[in-house]
């Protein structure tokens, strides 16, 4: 058999995929906001100007976190981790209100964020946890270890329910589940935390925790007659802009719902409707695929991953990703609760965008540093015996399999 | 297991659950954009579409020559789009509403019941303002960012232009927007002429016309952004104006009856009664000019009456309230058709007809008395005059009731002496009919009264209704009744429906229970001019294309033939010949010259229960009929007499005793048939006069 070479490197899909994704995401932005001049001040390419700056922020950021040396990356986590804590409390002390939560903070004339950063660091804490546990004596996953990962969630997720901010909270909510499923934490406490989220939930409906208006806005995607001005008025919007789209769009900067600006927030938190409407069935379809092909990626780097920290804070990223991209069309397409969360890589912004290029940059540091990326070389031995053994698996990554669990182990 | 396959297999559990959220999304997008895509595009469309409906210009309403009598003239319209109000937020909405009342000189209050009770189309604004300055229309158009959801647009409304100051309010009627219910019934019949902006011909021929005036709306459709700017236009269809309605209302006419029927109520007003004691209250009027051989109107007038304008855009609440109050004196009620008044003895020569037919005839002399007794009680001639044995020529002219109470009675004694056999023969009620009393003219405006005969089976039909009112007063007289009243209730619970004699010499003069309409009596008298045919009146003669084209020819409609055997219809005409010489209107008359113009004449006061008399004239040549007629006004040629004589002096050119044709008000004396013709560059140039007209 031939040694096909390879350098070892990045991971291509990931790089690509994330690449279009940021190309399509700049053009919907630039079609939601070209003819608004109520946004641009009559400059058609301001807002996009201003998101290729943000992207170039974004890929500088990537960049940099790919090239750190991964042990870096476990020093400067904690870091990340208060500074975040920081920024969110900074943002109930002087944050700006914007659509009824106070989650922004003015930096320099740019607003900032600290939500979105938030959620990065829960992951990376909570990785990180597991991983000075996990290389340390301990090898299980048990109470302490989860009463730790959960007050490190615990403290960000109750500053941004302060603010108030569902649909963050949510989509920690989510990721933090993710996270300690795969960290390996006991059945029963998944499920004593599934059965608490339940009960959690509920009480808040039931026990007047949220007032009424909000319960309306919350579930105004069900009747948009709960919250008509509102939630409702947005979640009907963005249905009838996606449901104009065809199976083929009206084609970029022609769709006329968003010619018109009939759907609020079009070019941030509604930015799939744009692609709904002007790119149809096939283009939307398209753009959940690129963003699949980015949560697949991140969950085989998890999977390949040769450490405890990279396994668990790549499936952390992958179900952050997932989930936020799942609630943010699932709200356009009028399945999920109207909640302001960006769409990963497309929605307009800077704090979200560069949140996830970091996500990225780590994942692609996880990568670098697993075997998956080493040369095909180094693998062969491997990839002999494991033929021998007939299964026949050609990814490097079985070198670290074999590596970590003996078959002697599992019998 | 190991923790580290734990975490494996649960990182498939992971995938497979992101596989299937993001299966689910992709089958969402699919049902939204495939399955229900339809509706959501058609929702789309709705909003981000918007049809601005471009009401057409209403069809002209012109005179016999071509002389605009109803018009257009554009108004500014301010409207309020609903869809966007409702996107304001409370406290901005309400400052609009505050800011454009003001600008509109309205209520912010008015404005929102304006809203509120709008039956049109959600997406369509709601007009709460029209006729609206120029000033603040554009002020609203160059300032979107203040009257967000306001529209200023403008609008063909009503004018009037008043040829020879022509008021003709009862004939030409107004407009009013549409109701829900037509609204409704125009979209079930697939009516596209029709919307809910429409305005909608509500009386007089504005309303019987509507469908021909009313024209085709079009429509522009315009992409619109959520604040219902316009982004650009996505194609039109031009709206289609409405028909010209020819009349045959000629308004040199029309004006000349209107002033001489005012003059007759206003000098009647300043004329004192001898028999009340009082100045003549004179409190409405009518005067009718007709075609005499077609049927035609070429003039209406009716007081009290008022300016049409108060519809255009329309009527206020105070507006209203002046219309319907009591001293206004009811000016919606056409007194020329609407009215019912008792025809006194104009009615004589219908009845002179009628006894002719059955018997009675030119050598018929009878007993012109002062009193003639019937049944116990004795009636008046009028003034106790007495003019010995007369013919009926002279019995005419002279008005003598006595004489025409011998003929009812002569009639009564022939066939109908059983006051209960409500079949009994009666040819003067069967003349009246035959003359077209009783029963509407069919001309074609809405809301026509139809009279009334007071025959046998009248009669018996208002003693059925009312007796057991009058039967409870008999058996239980309330307290403070009057010996008169319980004598009357007494009688009429008994008897009331008996026809006595004394019914029957009242029908022959006229007076009782008959209600004539001025126009029916207009008819009548035209077909005595015509040798008997009863045409139904038209006030339309043609319908004429926005490009001049004829669309239809409305031509006279004959309704019925008065049966003439005897030839009484010609003696009734050379009998009223007399009247303006020797009879009772020759007072009237004097220096007219009536060797050239040929009238015939009847006048007439018909008493009324507890009012002054109504003063009719009714007179003829071979071609036109004139009549005028006022209520509470006095005697007959008293206080008519002028008018009609100052409409046939218009008619004919008349000056002094001389007759210059050359001088009619209509050119060539009588109205043209042809129709005036309609050029391509808008003008409207009147017919060629006739040559000859018919000898008078």
């Amino acid at each position: 058999m031939r040694t096909r070479l390879r350098t070892p490197g990045i991971d291509r899909v990931l790089m690509l995929a994330v690449l279009a994704l940021l190309v399509l995401g700049t053009l919907l932005v630039w079609s939601a906001t070209s003819h608004r001049t109520d946004l641009t001040g009559g400059d058609p390419t301001a807002y996009l100007r201003k998101q290729l700056v943000n992207v170039s922020i974004g890929l500088v950021l990537m960049v940099v976190v790919m090239a750190t040396d991964h042990r870096w990356v476990r020093i400067l986590a904690p870091l990340v981790y208060l500074a975040s804590i920081a920024g969110l409390v900074l943002v109930l002390a002087m944050g700006t209100t914007i659509n009824g939560s106070q989650s922004w903070i003015d930096v320099g004339g740019m607003s900032i964020q600290p939500s979105e950063f938030a959620k990065l660091a829960v992951v990376i804490g909570m990785a990180l946890l597991v991983a000075e546990r996990r290389e340390g004596r301990r090898h299980e996953v048990g109470g302490t270890e989860v009463g730790g990962m959960l007050l490190i969630a615990g403290v960000p997720a109750a500053l941004i329910m302060l603010q108030p901010d569902l649909g963050t909270l949510l989509v920690l909510s989510a990721t933090v589940f993710g996270v300690l499923a795969v960290a390996g934490a006991p059945r029963r406490w998944l499920a004593v935390l599934l059965a608490g989220g339940v009960v959690a939930s509920v009480a808040a409906f039931a026990g007047h925790v949220l007032k009424p208006y909000q319960v309306d806005r919350f579930l105004a995607f069900t009747n948009p007659d709960l919250d008509p001005r509102g939630a409702g008025y947005n979640t009907e919007q963005a249905r009838i802009a996606v449901g104009n789209g065809g199976l083929f769009g009206q084609g970029l900067f022609h769709g006329t719902q968003t010619r018109a600006g009939f759907v609020p927030e079009q070019h941030t938190d509604f930015i799939f409707t744009v692609a709904g409407e002007e790119l149809g069935l096939v283009g939307a379809a398209v753009l959940i695929g690129l963003l699949g092909l980015v949560i697949w990626r991140a969950l085989a780097i998890s999977a390949e991953s040769t450490d405890a920290f990279g396994r668990v804070a790549a499936a952390g990223i992958a179900c952050w990703l997932g989930f936020q991209a799942f609630q943010n069309i699932g709200m356009c397409l009028g399945i999920m609760p109207v909640t302001g969360v960006p769409l990963p890589f497309v929605s307009y912004g800077g704090s979200s965008m560069f949140a996830v290029m970091l996500a990225v940059g780590l994942l692609q540091n996880i990568h670098l540093r697993s075997a998956a990326s080493l040369p095909t070389r180094y693998a062969r031995p491997v990839r002999q015996s494991r033929a021998a053994g007939g299964t026949p698996i050609s990814r490097p990554a079985v070198l670290t399999r074999q590596a970590a669990g003996s078959p002697g182990a599992r019998t | 297991m190991n923790r580290t396959d734990l975490s494996r297999l649960r990182l498939v559990v992971v995938r497979v659950l992101v596989f299937s959220l993001f299966a689910t999304l992709v089958a969402r997008l699919y049902y939204l954009q495939v399955v229900s895509g339809d509706s959501y595009r058609r929702a789309a469309a709705s909003q981000s579409l918007r049809e601005v409906l471009q009401q057409p210009e209403r069809g002209l309403i012109v005179d016999d020559q071509g002389r605009p009598l109803v018009a257009n003239r554009t108004a500014w319209v301010v409207s309020v789009d609903r869809t966007l109000l409702g996107r304001l937020s409370r406290h901005d909405r309400s400052v609009l509403l505050r800011r454009l009342a003001h600008a509109i000189h309205a209520s912010a209050h008015e404005i929102r019941h304006d809203l509120g009770t709008w039956n049109g189309s959600p997406y369509q604004p709601v007009p709460v303002a029209s006729d609206v300055r120029q000033a603040v229309a554009l002020r609203i158009l160059e300032q979107p960012e203040d009257y967000p959801a306001v529209v200023a647009q403008q609008q063909s409304i009503r004018a009037y232009p008043r040829p020879f100051g022509v008021n003709l309010a009862d004939i030409v009627g107004y407009l009013s927007p549409i109701t829900a219910g037509e609204l409704n019934r125009a979209k079930k019949d697939h009516d596209t002429s029709l919307d809910a902006e429409s305005t909608v011909g509500r009386a007089g021929i504005e309303e019987e016309y509507d469908r021909y005036l009313r024209g085709h709306p079009g429509y522009q459709r315009v992409a619109v952004d959520s604040m219902g700017r316009v982004l650009g236009q996505e194609g039109q269809v031009r709206s289609r104006p409405g028909d010209t309605l020819v009349t045959s209302i000629d308004a040199r006419v029309q004006s000349v009856a209107e002033t001489a029927l005012h003059n007759a109520i206003t000098t009647a007003r300043a004329t004192y009664d001898p028999v009340t004691h009082r100045n003549y209250r004179a409190d409405s009027g009518a005067a009718i000019v007709l075609q005499a051989q077609t049927g035609r109107v070429v003039a209406m007038a009716s007081e009290p009456t008022y300016n049409p304008n108060v519809w255009v855009g329309g009527i206020t609440k105070r507006q209203l309230a002046a219309l319907y109050a009591p001293q206004a004196g009811d000016p919606l009620l056409s007194r020329a058709y609407q009215g019912q008044f008792a025809p006194g003895s104009t009615w004589k020569p219908i009845m002179t007809v009628g006894a002719f037919n059955h018997g009675l005839g030119p050598s018929t002399r009878l007993d012109c008395s002062s009193g003639f007794q019937v049944g116990g009680r004795l009636f008046h001639n009028y003034e106790s005059e007495s003019y010995g044995m007369i013919d009926f020529a002279k019995a005419l002219q002279v008005s003598c009731d006595t004489f025409f109470y011998r003929v009812g009675y002569h009639f009564w004694q022939l066939f109908g002496q059983d006051p209960t056999n409500v079949n009994a023969r009666d040819p003067l009620v069967a003349e009246a009919q035959a003359f077209g009393f009783g029963r509407r003219t069919g001309i074609d405006v809405p809301g026509e009264s139809s009279g009334r005969i007071a025959d046998r089976h009248w009669k018996l039909a208002y003693w059925k209704s009312m007796k057991g009112y009058y039967c409870r007063i008999d058996r239980h007289p309330p307290a403070g009744a009057s010996a008169y009243l319980r004598l009357y209730a007494h009688e009429f619970c008994l008897e009331g429906s008996y026809y006595r004699a004394g019914d029957a010499v009242n029908f022959a003069i006229g007076q009782g229970d008959t209600l004539v309409t001025p126009l029916q009596l207009a008819r009548a008298y035209a077909a005595l001019a015509n040798g008997g045919t009863l045409y139904e009146p038209r006030i339309a003669k043609a319908i004429v294309s926005p490009d001049g084209r004829v669309v239809r020819h409305i031509a006279p409609k004959v309704q019925g033939h008065v049966a003439d055997p005897a030839h009484a219809i010609a003696y009734v005409d050379n009998a009223l010949l007399g009247t303006a010489e020797t009879g009772t209107m020759a007072w009237k008359m004097e220096g007219f010259p009536l060797d050239q113009v040929h009238i015939r004449s009847k006048t007439g006061s018909a008493e009324v229960y507890g009012k002054q008399s109504t003063s009719w004239v009714a007179s003829y040549d071979r071609n036109y009929v004139v009549l005028m007629m006022v209520t509470q006004g006095g005697t007959g040629s008293g206080t008519s007499g002028p008018g009609v004589r100052r409409i046939w002096e218009a008619l004919y050119g008349v000056h002094g005793d001389q007759v210059d044709r050359r001088d009619s008000v209509i050119p060539g004396v009588v109205e043209p048939d042809a129709l005036p013709s309609f050029e391509s560059d808008g003008s409207i140039l009147p017919p060629r006069p006739r040559t000859t007209g018919r000898t008078p």
